[in-house]
């Protein structure tokens, strides 16, 4: 059985499915009796959701409008 | 606009398009990208990718592929201008990242002591803003690999050939970036004041279900 240390240090990786089947395994092993890595695991995955948040296409008018004279620029 | 664009390749893809037409469709797609990858520089870096897409017109041959076509000269231009910052690049300091953990100093410093779920109260005090600033105050290494991966969603695999790097440098770099990225939330919590008085706050509501 692989400490808690252990499993938090691969908690990313197992979520992000680069674990080797043997790793993946360890990992899950120690979820299945351990609270706390669980809350850990609960927490990455939140983190994971944090930063896909910030997926959202916003560009500043102004921004945009200096972007679209250097295509067109390139067109002409 | 000074630069001359020396181009020997066609006006337009096979589906009649032209690089005006493609392009414009991907700019704001470009431009979250660029912002995340690097920040105030992001219009720069669009403008960049704009001109070596444009010379480059002929080798896409497909309008469908012109989305990840665009993203991969995006990142080659970042790339390119991170490599020539890297060379007087400042270094994080990484003393005791590997034994922080934010799940621990957030149960242990307790912000939220009349709350059953700390954790998610703790990230729900950072809007989107406060996670750009945050990505931000990362050393440009450690924030590429993660915008590739948690935001753009892209494989570790796919980043190491965008990066031109070994895969076992994409995988220690996200390791560091996320434990960067915690330490980092913490620090902009407590430097921006997201912690002061959200206990007292709470606690109103808790009295009142006790008088109930």
């Amino acid at each position: 059985m692989i400490t808690c240390a252990e499993a938090v240090r691969q908690l990313w990786e197992y979520l992000d499915r680069e674990l080797s089947a043997e790793d993946r395994e360890r990992v899950e092993e120690h979820l299945a009796f351990c609270r706390q890595c669980c809350g850990e695991r609960e927490f990455a995955e939140e983190l994971r959701r944090l930063l896909a948040a910030q997926r959202r296409d916003e560009i500043p008018r102004d921004v945009l409008g200096r972007l679209e004279s250097l295509l067109a620029e390139l067109g002409s | 606009m000074g630069e001359q664009v020396d181009r020997s390749d066609g006006e337009a893809v096979p589906s009649g398009l032209t690089f005006q037409e493609v392009a414009r469709a991907h700019l704001p797609r470009l431009y979250r990208l660029a912002r995340h990858l690097e920040g105030d520089g992001a219009e720069d870096l669009v403008q960049e990718c704009l001109l070596r897409a444009y010379r480059g017109y002929g080798s896409l041959h497909r309008e469908a592929a012109a989305g990840a076509w665009l993203t991969t000269i995006l990142v080659n231009c970042h790339r390119d201008r991170l490599r020539k910052q890297l060379r007087s690049v400042q270094e994080v300091s990484l003393e005791g990242l590997e034994e922080f953990s934010l799940y621990r100093q957030v149960a242990e410093e307790d912000p939220f002591p009349y709350s059953d779920s700390l954790h998610t109260e703790f990230l729900g005090l950072f809007g989107a803003e406060d996670v750009h600033g945050v990505l931000q105050s990362l050393p440009p290494i450690y924030r590429t690999a993660l915008v590739l991966r948690y935001i753009e969603g892209f494989s570790t695999k796919e980043i190491a050939r965008m990066l031109e790097s070994p895969l076992g440098t994409v995988l220690a770099r996200l390791h560091r970036g996320r434990k960067l990225f915690e330490r980092a939330l913490w620090d902009y919590a407590e430097a921006n004041g997201l912690l002061e008085g959200v206990a007292v706050r709470k606690e109103p509501e808790d009295v009142e279900v006790e008088a109930r």
